[in-house]
Formats: structure tokens, sequence, C-alpha cells
């Protein structure tokens, strides 16, 4: 039925209206459909399943490519991304870049917190400025993210399975030297504990 | 959060700005208080009328379900092995209230696409410029000889969540060890495709920490079901699938599976060509599904007893100005699962509020994931990422869990199976 519509419409506007206007990718309709994992504008309700609002617009395009092209692990993201063009990557970034951040309403440990603040401060701030508060040069928002989720990207840049920038890895590597692995619980606490 | 990416949020606003005046441009003159209505405040319908009221506060939704609360189907199978309540599967609908949506608790017992208008049982006509028709699936028990609504009541389906649910669980806590449980698992197309075998998989759990003698067979009424290779993967791994011992046996329809009758008196199901009888201490029948009753009534249907749209706009080849969603409607290559339903509704809803505003139907997009949780820390998946082609819908993208997925994987699964019931009910309810 609309098959039909659509051409007799064109022919009859003199093709004013252009294919490519008619079919451009839509970023509220293809981000909406994510929301059954990330929640209704990208703010997700936990427990694991991270928010992905607020990201700016480079942070996100790459994050979506590197599901894509597998450099980046994941459970469920890889077969998802894998859906979608560059143009609609480039919608979906604009649509949920415009969309406010909410920190996730959460326990931690406020002892650990404590400790996660200093490290941060030392090994982590040069990059995820304002307290890992500001997505800076695609560092993306730790403040507020699920702990499960930090914890679970923790894990892999440690285990090397997530590939990390050198000096995010270097300081990392510094950082667990001297404290443990134990100040990466440190740190997804202080995050956690932000609101 | 009050400065979290203030710097961020700013540059991000001047870069969408372009889309956004666009999307919000010319306000063509219409009249005000246009009206939506609803019929079903499941997970299709309740999506469907917060979707529409988010992209046009002026538009009028009004939903009509019969049941006070909704319960959900999905991980209703975690209630029967005693991990999670029934309340926590039971939501409400003041979230909603806060979107601006009026929800009728009622009986829609007739719609009439001519006068533009439908009939309930307490609360008399609703007139409509748009209906959205979401009732779900109903049972056909016609198909299992001496099965019916009163049987049910004690020979559960529990395809419906709620009592059923509860029922059902009672019963297996009920049960001797050494006790036998059958499932009847339906023909295709039914609601939710690996839920039979989810069930079965969360029952084998329970029994085996606490009536470990115990057995789950499935009769199916198919030759083949939905993630088989990770389903009987996992059954191997925990449940001693395939040896004399194992917890969970599975019959195909060429194997005598296919249930066509229940002795209820004798808590027997009877299936195959030979009438095989199986006595259960627990028995559970799925029965064939169609949409529906109120689809079916109000000749929204074709043949196949389910309901044929444009799936572009979801709205029903048969009647103008009704839209079918969710397990009712005709979306292949969907499945009727609860993902789907969420995705179809926002389709719906951006399509609903295009017409009403006089605008042009964007491009659709529709995603689905079915997790399936079998055992404990560990979580399978399918998923899919579908885009329209002609007037058919297909599949661009997706696949299932790897079958040699780690350990730490299927626990991730599992979490974020827990995170995805989280986000969707709060993104259809909330
Ligand atoms: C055991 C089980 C496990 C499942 N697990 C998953 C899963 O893990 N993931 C997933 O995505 N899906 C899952 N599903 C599938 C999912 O539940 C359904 O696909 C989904 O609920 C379909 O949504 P719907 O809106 O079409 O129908 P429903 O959610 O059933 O909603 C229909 C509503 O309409 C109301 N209604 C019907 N007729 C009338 C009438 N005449 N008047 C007023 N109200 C009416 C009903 O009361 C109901 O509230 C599962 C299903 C089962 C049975
Ligand atoms: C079935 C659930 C599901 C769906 C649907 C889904 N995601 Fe995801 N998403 C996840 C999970 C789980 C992760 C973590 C990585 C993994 O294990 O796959 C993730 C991670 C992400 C991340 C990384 C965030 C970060 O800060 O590291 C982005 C970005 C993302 N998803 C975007 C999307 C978009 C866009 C869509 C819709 C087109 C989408 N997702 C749909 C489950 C989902
Ligand atoms: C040199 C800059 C730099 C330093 C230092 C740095 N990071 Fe990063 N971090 C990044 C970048 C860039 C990314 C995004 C990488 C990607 O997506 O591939 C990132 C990503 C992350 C992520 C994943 C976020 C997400 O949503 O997926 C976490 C968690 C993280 N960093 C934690 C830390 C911690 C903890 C430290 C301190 C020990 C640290 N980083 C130090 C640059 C840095």
């Amino acid at each position: 039925m609309k098959k039909a519509v659509i051409p007799a419409l064109l022919l009859v506007a003199g093709l004013s209206v252009s294919l490519s206007s008619a079919q451009a990718a839509d970023g509220a309709m293809l981000g909406n459909t994510c929301a059954g994992c990330h929640g209704t504008n990208g703010v997700s309700s936990g427990p694991a399943s991270p928010t992905i609002s607020a990201l700016e617009k480079d942070t996100f395009v790459d994050m979506m490519n590197s599901f894509k092209s597998g450099d980046r692990p994941s459970t469920i993201m890889k077969r998802i991304a894998d859906g979608y063009t560059d143009e609609e990557i480039a919608a979906m970034a604009d649509f949920f870049a415009s969309k406010p951040y909410k920190a996730a309403d959460q326990k931690f440990d406020a002892d650990k917190a404590a400790a996660g603040k200093k490290l941060h401060k030392d090994y982590c701030e040069k990059c995820h400025e304002e307290n890992g508060t500001f997505d800076s040069d695609g560092s993306a928002i730790l403040a507020g993210q699920w702990k499960t989720y930090l914890d679970y990207n923790l894990a892999d840049f440690q285990a090397g399975d997530r590939p990390s920038p050198k000096k995010m890895a270097k300081k990392m590597k510094k950082m667990v030297g001297k404290h443990g692995v134990g100040s990466l619980e440190d740190l997804s606490n202080y995050y956690a504990s932000q609101k | 959060m009050s400065n979290i990416t203030r710097r961020g949020f700013l540059k991000a606003s001047a870069a969408t700005a372009a889309a956004v005046s666009m999307a919000g441009a010319p306000h063509v003159a219409r009249a005000a208080g246009q009206k939506v209505v609803i019929v079903g405040g499941g997970t299709a319908g309740a999506t469907a009328a917060k979707y529409i009221r988010m992209a046009d506060a002026s538009v009028e939704v009004t939903i009509i379900e019969k049941n006070a609360s909704y319960h959900t189907c999905y991980l209703s199978n975690e209630v029967l092995s005693g991990d999670r309540t029934i309340e926590s599967i039971e939501f409400g609908y003041d979230g909603l209230k806060a979107h601006g949506v009026t929800t009728v608790i009622d009986e829609v017992t007739g719609i009439d696409p001519a006068a533009k208008k439908v009939t309930t049982k307490a609360n008399g006509d609703f007139a409509y410029d748009r209906l959205v028709v979401a009732p779900g699936v109903s049972l056909k028990y016609d198909t299992v000889d001496g099965y019916d609504a009163t049987v049910a009541e004690t020979i559960t389906h529990a395809w419906k969540a709620g009592s059923q649910t509860v029922t059902l669980r009672k019963q297996l806590e009920a049960m001797k060890d050494g006790g036998t449980v059958a499932i009847a698992a339906p023909p295709n197309p039914f609601r939710c495709p690996p839920g039979p075998y989810e069930r079965a998989s969360q029952i084998a759990m329970y029994l085996k920490r606490h009536k470990p003698k115990s057995k789950v067979i499935i009769l199916d009424s198919k030759e083949k079901f939905s993630k088989q290779g990770l389903f009987t993967n996992a059954w191997t791994e925990l449940y001693g699938y395939g040896t004399d011992n194992s917890m969970i046996e599975w019959r195909a329809k060429s194997a005598e599976g296919n249930v066509t009758g229940v002795d209820a008196a004798n808590n027997t199901a009877i299936s195959g060509e030979m009438g095989t009888e199986t006595k259960a201490d627990v028995l559970n029948i799925i029965p064939a599904q169609q949409a529906g009753a109120i689809a079916v009534a109000a000749d929204l249907v074709d043949d196949s007893g389910w309901c044929p749209v444009d799936k572009k706009t979801f709205e029903s080849t048969k009647h103008k100005d009704v839209y079918v969603i969710g397990d009712a409607c005709i979306a292949t290559s969907m499945p009727k699962s609860g993902y789907a339903a969420n995705s179809q509704a926002k389709v719906c809803a951006t399509a609903i509020v295009a017409s009403l505003q006089g605008k042009e139907m964007v491009v659709p997009s529709y995603v689905n994931t079915c997790y399936s949780i079998v055992g404990e820390d560990y979580g399978i998946s399918v998923a899919a990422v579908y885009r329209l082609e002609g007037d058919s819908i297909k599949k661009v993208s997706g696949g299932l869990t790897p079958k040699d997925a780690s350990a730490e994987q299927r626990k991730r699964e599992k979490m974020y199976a827990y995170s995805w019931f989280a986000n969707i009910t709060s993104d259809i309810f909330g």
C-alpha cells in the first residue's frame, strides 16, 4: 500500500523530495531501539549495562566502531553494532550526545572510595578530567557509571583483553605495581560514589 | 551530578541544534488533543503510550487494560526456580501517568473501525483518531483434547505470568524428590521461542539443588527449537543431558513428543501418533497460540490467526487507522518477544505521531534480543538488528552467544540479562 504511495508522491512533487533526504537516518528512531538494554534516552537502570547518554559524538562513534571491528571485546555489542552504517552511527551519536547524563544511584564502599579518590588524582585525572565527570578526548564518563560495568572493563584492561591507550596502560601498570590489583576496586568504588 | 559533562553537553547541543530544529520545526496547524486509544497495556501497548507522549505531548493517549497491574512473562521462569519473587515481576501504571497517559482498567469487548470507536465492558465507548491493538496472544485450548481455561487453573500453561506462575511454583515446591515434571512445548509460531527451554533449565536448576532425583521431560511439537545448540550445551554441562541420569529429557515431535491431549484426572499428557501417555507429578501444558481474542473478534487476523500489518508503520492491512503491535502482529522475521514488542511499539508510535502531524514517516529500525538464564551464573542470548527491505523486516546483523563462551562471559551475560530486565521495564512503565 505505502509502496505505491511513495513513488507517486515523488512524481507529483516533481522529485523535489530527494530520496536521500526521505531515507536519512533518524537518530531518535535508531537510538530508541537501544533503550531496552541501556534505558530510556541511554540512562541505564543497571546493574551492569552502561549509561550511554551525554557521550561526545566522537567517543560514541569510536566505541561503536571498535565493537564492530572486534578490537574491543563484548558479550553482545558486536552483534548489534554490525547492523549499522556510518551514517546511522553518526545519527545515534548526535541523539545520545543531546541526552543528559544521570549518575547511577548505587551502593559503594566509602573507605575504598576515599582511597580511589586519591588514586584517581595521581593516575587518571590527566585524561579523565574533572574527577572523571567529563568526556574529554574520547575518554568517556567514569563518574556515576555503573560499578559492575566499570569492574568488567577495568578487569579487561588489566588482562589486556580490551586495548587501552598506551599511556593509560602505563599508568595502570604503575598503579597496580605499587598499590596492587585492589586499587582497581578502589577506583570503581570512587566513581560509583559520585552522584 | 550538577556539572557532570557541563562542557561536553554544551558542545553536543551545538552539534545537534540543526537536527533538533528540523524535527520540531514546521508546526502544521491541526486539531488539538487528537485521541489515541490503546487496547492492552502490556509490553507493546504501554511502550507505545509512553513514546507517543514523549514525541508529542498534545496527543491524548488512553490505555484500556483489563488487569490492574502487569506481570512480565520475562524472568517469570526465575519465579519457578525460586530465584525471584512474583512481586519483582509486577508493574503498575503510575509511571505512565507521569507521562500524561490515562489508563482505564477495563476489558475491550468490541472495535468498530468504521465509527472509529471501541466498546468496553464497564466504561462505555471510547472514540479514537488512531487505535493501537496490543492484546498479546490467546491460547488455542482446542488443540489439546481435554484442556481448557478451567483445567489450566491446576494443570497450568503459565504462559501469561501471574497467578498460574505462582501455582506452578507451588506445585514444584510440593513435589517429592524423584518426581517428574512434564512440559508440553507448542508449535511455531508462539510467544517467546526460547521460553519453554529456559523454563526447563530453571526448573532443572531448582531440582538439582533441592530434589536431585527428579527430572524434567519436554514434550515438543517441533523437530528443533530456538538456541538449541546453546541450550543442549548448557544442559550437558549442568544437568547431565544425554546421559542415563539426565535431569532433562527432550522428545521431538517425531519421537512422539507432540501433545494432543490431557487426561486431567490422572495428570497425564497424551502425545504422538501412538497416543503415548506421560504421567507427571507436575504437568505444564503450553498450547498453540494465536493473536489475542479481541484481535480475532475485530477481524484483524488472517487465516494464520495473526494480524497482518504494514511493517513500516504497523498499521493493519485490514482496517485503516488501526495499528497492531507485539505478539499479535505478523512481523516476520522478528520473533514474538518482549524486546521485539517494545521495538515495534516505538516504530508504531513514530508512525502514528507522523500521521497525526501530517508528516512523512522516517525510516524504521528494529532490534530484538532474548536472554535466557539456564543455570547459576550462566546466561545466553540471541540478538538481531533489522531493517525494512521492500515490505519485509530483514535481519542485518546479530546471532547467538558463541558456543565456546568463557565462564566469565556467561556470568556477565546473566548480569546483562538482569540489566536488560531493569532497563526494559523502566523503558515501558517508568
Ligand atoms: C515464560 C516466558 C518467558 C519470556 N521471556 C522473555 C524474554 O526473556 N525476553 C523477551 O524479550 N520476551 C520474553 N517473553 C515474551 C514476552 O513476554 C512477550 O513477547 C510480550 O509480553 C509481548 O508483548 P505484548 O504487548 O504483545 O503482549 P502482553 O505483554 O501479553 O500484553 C497484552 C496485554 O493486553 C491485555 N489485554 C488483552 N486483551 C485485552 C482486552 N480485550 N481488553 C483489555 N486488555 C486486554 C492483557 O491483559 C495484557 O496486559 C517471554 C514469555 C514467556 C511466556
Ligand atoms: C541486548 C542488550 C543491548 C542492546 C540492545 C544494546 N546494547 Fe549497547 N551494550 C550492551 C552491553 C552488554 C554492553 C557492554 C559490552 C558487551 O558486553 O557487549 C554495551 C555497551 C555499549 C557501549 C559502550 C559504552 C561504554 O561506555 O563503554 C555503547 C556505546 C553501546 N553499548 C551502544 C549501544 C547502542 C547505540 C545500541 C542501540 C543501537 C545498543 N548499545 C544496544 C548491551 C546492549
Ligand atoms: C593517557 C590518557 C588516559 C589515562 C592516563 C587514563 N585513561 Fe582511561 N581512558 C582513556 C581513553 C582515551 C579511553 C577510551 C578508550 C577506548 O574507548 O578505547 C579510556 C577509557 C577508560 C575506561 C572505559 C570507559 C568506558 O566507558 O568504556 C575506564 C574504566 C578507564 N579508562 C579507567 C581509567 C583509570 C582507572 C585510569 C587511571 C588508572 C585511567 N583510565 C587512565 C585515556 C586515559
